[in-house]
């Protein structure tokens, strides 16, 4: 049972990260209706830009403390991933937008590409570890939590918080909503699209720059080559919860980081994400739009 | 196009001045975006922890250069671009294209005699002026080709076009020979030409050849049928595997071996196929992605059966129909049959043989089956899917024959690079490929099998070609390795080309029926499927 | 099963090819079709016209297999005497061998192809036959040719007769309006079909375009044998082409004949256009409408769903039905215009019966009147089929106002200067009359009156008491003060409003988005 636990415990850490970057994927899709390839790069990149933070405060300053110093890792990480991910938009899907549905899914992976590649060239191909950051551990009832866990669920949990309110009560949220049920009507009432669409990558990078920081925090080490893996499993957890529904990219999210650590603990480590893409197979064929999903509507 | 409005002040700015801002705004952004990782590298001191050094530098020299170039485009690109649609007011005519403008005579002459001259004396170059030089000026000789030969397909461009399949697939037959020629001339000796062709033929010719299969492979399944596979890879592997297995297990074969190959990958694409058709567009996706993921995985970690992660090795090579064989020790050695040097080139020109041959089945089937009644219902099916159901189209066999048929292709592609290689291992087949074949294949324009062609071609030629940039080590150091831009370049491509070319480069679409004339059906009708 | 092909002949008169046979349709609580019942003949051309939101393009759903009806039958009889239940085919097969065909109402053509290879697509299943299924073809086997050709000859004519075959190698997207909805027909009729279904033809086409069309219609039904079943709106089309006309509303049948037939069928008219009802006019700011249509609800009933389909490779239904996530559905009550017709029949039928009678002034006890059609043919989702009425009196009628002066009835909401009229040539003039009123008094008063359920639900008996005793009401206040346009001001002006809001719940929207499913 303690271990039942202990695998719960970790998979709702594991699954809080999947489920911050899945909604990044998941709003991007319920506005443009494009799959972002890149998004598992960017929450890379938001990983890197913390690493490099941290080894700044490192140099620069004698001690931080570890609260802020994951702040500040934490806040420059979503700026900067932020700016990233605007340019991509501006640059690589605007001019896109509306015609063929595959020249920006081309994009995107050509886009993914040269993310993993330039943080490749820049910074080199080796794994980059850095030392534990947070390495305090919590027994109750032989059950051990580490500091990190908590830190990352409670972390998850408050911007979420911060974001359902943000898309559910304030106008911005609003004219959100309102692009994704129909772009040219809200065009003619006066919402600025390109803005709004703008906002909705920003804040889906800022998700995944802080999934990259606790990422990083969790783990202790980042490659260039770390944006595919998650951003797979992230986007699968956002078509299994139903890709549009921002519930379902954190229920989706949490369910992978279940089944991956569940899979691994009870029966082997090596197939845990070959059960992870299966459970998504699976799940579509019984319920194709995914578990929270709008089905895709066509009139005859 | 003189003057822009800008609203905020009411007054008009002038090219220059905007592109001032825009220069502004673009350091601004590019100082953001680069700043921690061009500005700071994380790298390993002695005892191993990771520091930051700085390289402020670096990063001034590329936020200015950012900042010039789209000063320079907006001030000077942007209104050329837009008087080149503007008709001189006087003659009434468009201005010269830009494509005139390059290529001209002079400039041909130039570049021919300097091709010439540095060829001439290629083996003495580096003794006169030095090695740094040497490298530069080989690099000019290459441009210098490279032009030269572009002036004369400008000039001829209207037969080209014309011809264009006869004469891709003569220059496609007689590209081994033709490098054998060359570089026996460049160096005065055959074997020294089979050497040297080695790499001509292999990494470019092999190389591209299969990816151009791949892509008329996937072509079936997302160009004609508008199936968005994302895990074609996933076939290539069964090949591949199924291939290296059955050929070190009962050696049997290459001939027994492709068709099995091709069985097993068709088999696998109805068995993933077959629960998965009633999903749309970007769920069908997101699945197949899954699957390829899926099939990666179990080669990685089913040990006892694909061996894992160190793959299969000591696939024996192929053999010319069974007569000769390319093993140096056979006693029917192709050399020794036909009393010539020894070189393992013969084995690469005979598969350069073979890939072209199975390249050209690919299309020669695609080609029929899209004037079949099948093939029309897969183009059905990728325009309106409830119009097929409405007459009296079975649109999930007709889905299932599209995806079984393309996975027998990628079998069969699979199953010639376990030949190729001698070895397979699941690092060959990640995601990354599956997303390459389906660049080329958007890039080339869906159902074109000549502009996919051309497609795989530039992209994948191009990044091999990057490799040949070795003299640039000489200009940045003998730490640059031009290898690693490769990908980046390769993505960069990716993005410029489906900026510029959205719907691929062939913008049409033959149609496989006509009454009086053919007529080409241009790409803004066609739709691109939804799964 | 089979039927003797040669009995028709024999007969005389055409056998039904299609037979509709209490089909229903029901999503979530949304009754889209509601037990209809009608035949096509063979060789005739059968129009299907209704207004909008009355069920039409469903219907073609359900036949043509797009959607799994809730119950009821469809059987398709060929003309080589097979016989087809549609409902229990696979989508694509109702094409393949029941040669049923049909269009769509938002053309689906397909547009990156030419006109030559979209009537080429229509014979697939003839020529993978012919093919052997590709691999014959492919080897280039003579039968195919053979058949690859008789195929295009067959574009050919089609392409033809609907003047077409100039642009037969043109994208068909390329085509205007008129012409793509003259391929799709073409390409229907090169599936060769024994039914064609043509869901809406004319919609956007100009007279002439449509001219052209009836041609191209009443010479498909001569020439080439095809029974044609068509939904239109346009009436000259249906008038001048078609042999047969059911008429729908709301999802029931309110009509079934020859088009002269229902073209002066009241119930028809009502339909279309509406019940004379000035009142409805009037006082619909004031008094609200009624129960409206709030959002529509569709999703297809789980127990007819693919589940039950024959074969294990149909899609689900959820890949092509129109349907949005969103809450309950009712139609209003008293909402079809051809039941009111029918209501407003009957009550004038009772009443010139009854006036002939000379009824004393407190008639009998008013048997179970209703207000509803004496056949089930209003569409009110809760309604069951009524017995017809028996006349309907109220029992207080005065012959004259008391005192010669008639209270003033507009000061019950819901009762405006012409219901007032009414109620005082039906002989009650004071509040306590109303007040007074039993529930068969009520009922015979809205069979008089040709509403249902307004005077129980807006509850003039009670306002009525209130006033009589001399008390006010809001509304009447209202009334008094001389706001309510549809009412006038009566002596009693005395109490002003004093300054209260008069917020009557009664303030519903008033026009909701309308319609069932189509």
């Amino acid at each position: 049972m303690q271990y039942f636990v202990q695998q719960l415990i970790n998979g709702l850490t594991l699954g809080s990260i999947y489920g911050l970057i899945a909604i990044g994927y998941t709003m991007v899709y319920g506005i443009i209706g494009m799959i972002n390839f890149a998004h598992g790069d960017i929450f890379m990149v938001g990983a890197f830009t913390a690493l490099i933070v941290f080894l700044a405060l490192g140099a620069l300053f004698y001690s931080v403390p570890v609260v802020l110093a994951l702040l500040i890792m934490m806040i420059v990480a979503m700026l900067l991933t932020s700016l990233y991910n605007w340019t991509i938009e501006k640059v690589a899907y605007r001019p896109l937008r509306g015609s063929f549905r595959l020249a920006p899914l081309i994009t995107a992976i050509g886009m993914s590409i040269a993310l993993s590649n330039f943080v490749q060239v820049t910074q080199g191909p080796r794994n980059k570890p850095i030392p534990p950051m947070v390495s305090q551990v919590y027994n109750i009832n032989g059950i051990s939590v580490s500091l990190k866990q908590i830190i990352i669920v409670v972390v998850t949990a408050l911007l979420l918080a911060l974001f359902w309110y943000l898309v559910n009560k304030t106008s911005l949220g609003r004219a959100q909503r309102a692009c994704e049920q129909d772009r040219k009507m809200a065009a003619l009432l006066g919402i600025d699209v390109d803005r709004t669409i703008s906002i909705t990558f920003i804040m889906g990078a800022a998700l995944a720059a802080v999934a990259g920081t606790l990422f990083l925090m969790y783990y202790g080490v980042i490659a260039f080559s770390d944006g595919f893996t998650p951003g797979v499993k992230a986007f699968t957890a956002a078509v299994l919860g139903g890709i549009g529904s921002l519930p379902g990219a954190v229920v989706g999210g949490l369910m992978i980081g279940f089944i991956e650590s569940m899979w691994s603990a009870y029966f082997s480590i090596d197939y845990k994400d070959v059960a992870a893409f299966s459970i998504l197979a699976i799940v579509l064929i019984f319920l194709p739009s995914g578990i929270l999903g709008r089905p895709e509507v066509e009139k005859v | 196009m003189a003057v822009t409005v800008s609203p905020e002040r009411d007054t008009v700015a002038t090219p220059m001045q905007r592109a001032l801002r825009e220069a502004l705004y673009a350091a601004a952004i590019s100082f953001g975006l680069f700043v921690l990782f061009i500005g700071l590298k994380t790298g390993q001191n002695i005892s191993n922890e990771l520091v930051l050094t700085t390289r402020w530098g670096l990063l001034a020299a590329v936020v200015i250069a950012t900042a010039v170039g789209r000063f320079l485009y907006v001030a000077y690109g942007q209104p050329f671009l837009a008087n080149q649609k503007i008709t001189d007011v006087a003659t009434g005519l468009l201005p010269a294209s830009v494509a005139s403008r390059f290529f001209q005579l002079p400039a041909f002459i130039v570049a021919l005699v300097a091709a010439v001259v540095l060829f001439a004396v290629n083996s003495s170059l580096v003794g006169w002026v030095g090695a740094e030089p040497a490298g530069y000026l080989q690099f000019l000789r290459a441009l210098s080709v490279i032009y030269v030969l572009a002036c004369v397909i400008y000039y001829f461009r209207g037969f080209i076009h014309a011809n264009f399949t006869k004469l891709g697939i003569a220059a496609l037959i007689l590209y081994p020979i033709l490098v054998v020629a060359i570089l026996s001339l460049m160096s005065w000796s055959f074997v020294g030409g089979l050497q040297g062709s080695l790499k001509w033929v292999d990494n470019f010719g092999i190389q591209i050849l299969i990816y151009v299969m791949l892509a008329w492979g996937l072509n079936i399944v997302v160009g004609l049928a508008g199936l968005l596979d994302l895990g074609y890879v996933a076939f290539y592997a069964v090949g591949a595997y199924a291939y290296a297995l059955l050929g070190t297990q009962y050696g049997l074969s290459f001939w027994i071996l492709l068709p099995a190959a091709g069985a097993m990958a068709a088999f696998w694409g109805v068995l993933l196929g077959f629960p998965v058709l009633r999903l749309r567009g970007d769920y069908l996706a997101i699945v197949t992605l899954a699957f390829g993921e899926i099939i990666r995985l179990v080669l990685i970690n089913w040990r006892e059966v694909t061996n894992g992660s160190a793959g299969i090795s000591g696939i024996p090579k192929v053999t010319f129909f069974g007569l000769m064989t390319f093993n140096v020790s056979d006693p029917n050695y192709v050399a020794k049959v036909l009393h010539l040097a020894t070189s393992s080139a013969y084995y690469k020109i005979f598969l350069y043989y073979l890939i072209l041959a199975l390249a050209l089945l690919t299309a020669f089937v695609t080609i029929r089956l899209r004037r079949m009644p099948v093939g029309r219902a897969w183009e059905a099916l990728r325009e309106d899917e409830i119009a097929c159901r409405s007459l009296g189209i079975n649109t999930t066999t007709t889905k299932l024959t599209a995806f079984a048929t393309g996975a027998m292709f990628g079998g069969f592609a699979g199953a010639f690079f376990a030949a190729r290689q001698g070895f397979v291992s699941p690092e060959s087949f990640v995601f990354l490929e599956s997303a390459i074949i389906l660049a080329i294949v958007v890039l080339g324009g869906m159902g074109s099998l000549v502009g996919i062609a051309v497609a795989a071609m530039v992209m994948i030629g191009g990044t091999e070609a990057l490799r040949e940039l070795d003299f640039l080590k000489q200009v940045f150091g003998p730490d640059f390795t031009p290898e690693l831009y490769r990908m980046l370049l390769f993505g960069m491509a990716m993005v410029i080309v489906m900026l510029w070319k959205p719907r691929g480069f062939v913008g049409s679409r033959e149609p496989t029926a006509f009454l009086k004339e053919r007529k080409a059906v241009s790409s803004s009708f066609t739709k691109e499927g939804h799964g | 099963m089979n039927a003797n092909p040669v009995q028709k002949a024999a007969s005389g008169m055409n056998d039904a090819i299609l037979q509709v046979d209490h089909l229903s349709m029901k999503f979530g609580g949304l009754v889209a079709i509601g037990d209809l019942s009608f035949a096509a003949k063979r060789g005739e051309i059968t129009a299907l016209i209704g207004p909008n939101g009355a069920g039409k393009t469903t219907v073609f759903n359900c036949i043509t297999g797009f959607y799994k009806p809730s119950e009821g039958m469809i059987t398709l009889n060929r003309n080589d005497g097979s016989t087809f239940l549609l409902e229990r085919l696979p989508n694509h097969e109702i094409p393949a061998r029941a040669k049923v065909a049909r269009t769509f109402q938002n053309i689906r053509l397909f547009s990156g192809m030419t006109l030559l290879e979209n009537l080429l697509v229509a014979q697939h299943n003839k020529l993978m036959k012919a093919s052997g299924y590709t691999v014959l073809g492919l080897f280039g086997f003579s039968g195919y040719r053979k058949a690859s050709a008789e195929s295009v000859e067959l574009a050919k004519h089609w392409l033809e007769k609907a003047d077409l075959v100039d642009r037969a190698d043109d994208p068909a997207g390329d085509l205007p309006y008129g012409a793509q909805r003259r391929l799709e027909i073409a390409r229907a009729m090169c599936t060769g079909p024994e039914l064609l279904c043509l869901d809406e033809p004319a919609a956007g086409l100009n007279p002439k375009e449509s001219a052209a069309l009836n041609e191209l219609l009443i010479d498909i039904k001569n020439t080439s044998g095809a029974s044609i079943l068509l939904i239109e709106h346009d009436m000259s089309v249906v008038m001048q082409i078609s042999d047969h006309v059911v008429v729908l509303e709301y999802g029931r049948k309110i009509s079934d004949g020859s088009p002269q037939s229902v073209r002066t069928d009241p119930r028809v008219i009502a339909a279309y256009l509406g019940v004379d009802d000035e009142e409805v006019e009037a006082v619909l700011t004031e008094v609200g409408d009624e129960d409206v249509i709030e959002q529509l609800d569709t999703g297809p009933d789980a127990a007819h769903g693919p589940g039950t389909s024959s074969s294990y490779l149909a899609g689900p239904v959820t890949d092509t039905v129109g349907h949005s996530s969103g809450e309950r559905v009712t139609v209003a009550k008293g909402a079809s215009k051809a039941g009111q017709v029918d209501a407003r029949s009957l009550a004038a039928a009772n009443k010139a019966a009854s006036q002939a009678a000379v009824p004393p002034a407190k008639a009998k006890p008013a048997p179970k009147a209703t207000s509803k059609a004496a056949t089930g043919t209003a569409a009110k989702s809760t309604a069951s089929a009524k017995p017809a009425a028996k006349t309907g009196e109220i029992s207080n009628r005065l012959a004259a106002p008391r005192g010669g002066k008639a209270d003033n009835l507009t000061r019950i909401k819901g009762i405006g200067t012409v219901n007032e009229k009414k109620l005082n040539d039906h002989g009650i003039f004071h509040f306590d009359q109303i007040g007074a009123w039993k529930k068969a008094d009520v009922e015979a008063a809205e069979a008089y009156l040709a509403f249902d359920g307004r005077i129980a639900r807006e509850e003039w008996v009670k306002q009525a008491r209130l006033l009589g005793q001399g008390r006010d009401t809001e509304f009447s206040r209202r009334v008094d003060a001389g706001k309510v346009a549809t009412s006038h001001a009566s002596a009693k002006t005395a109490k002003a409003a004093s300054g209260k809001t008069a917020s009557k719940t009664a303030a519903k929207p008033v026009a909701g988005k309308r319609g069932g499913g189509k």
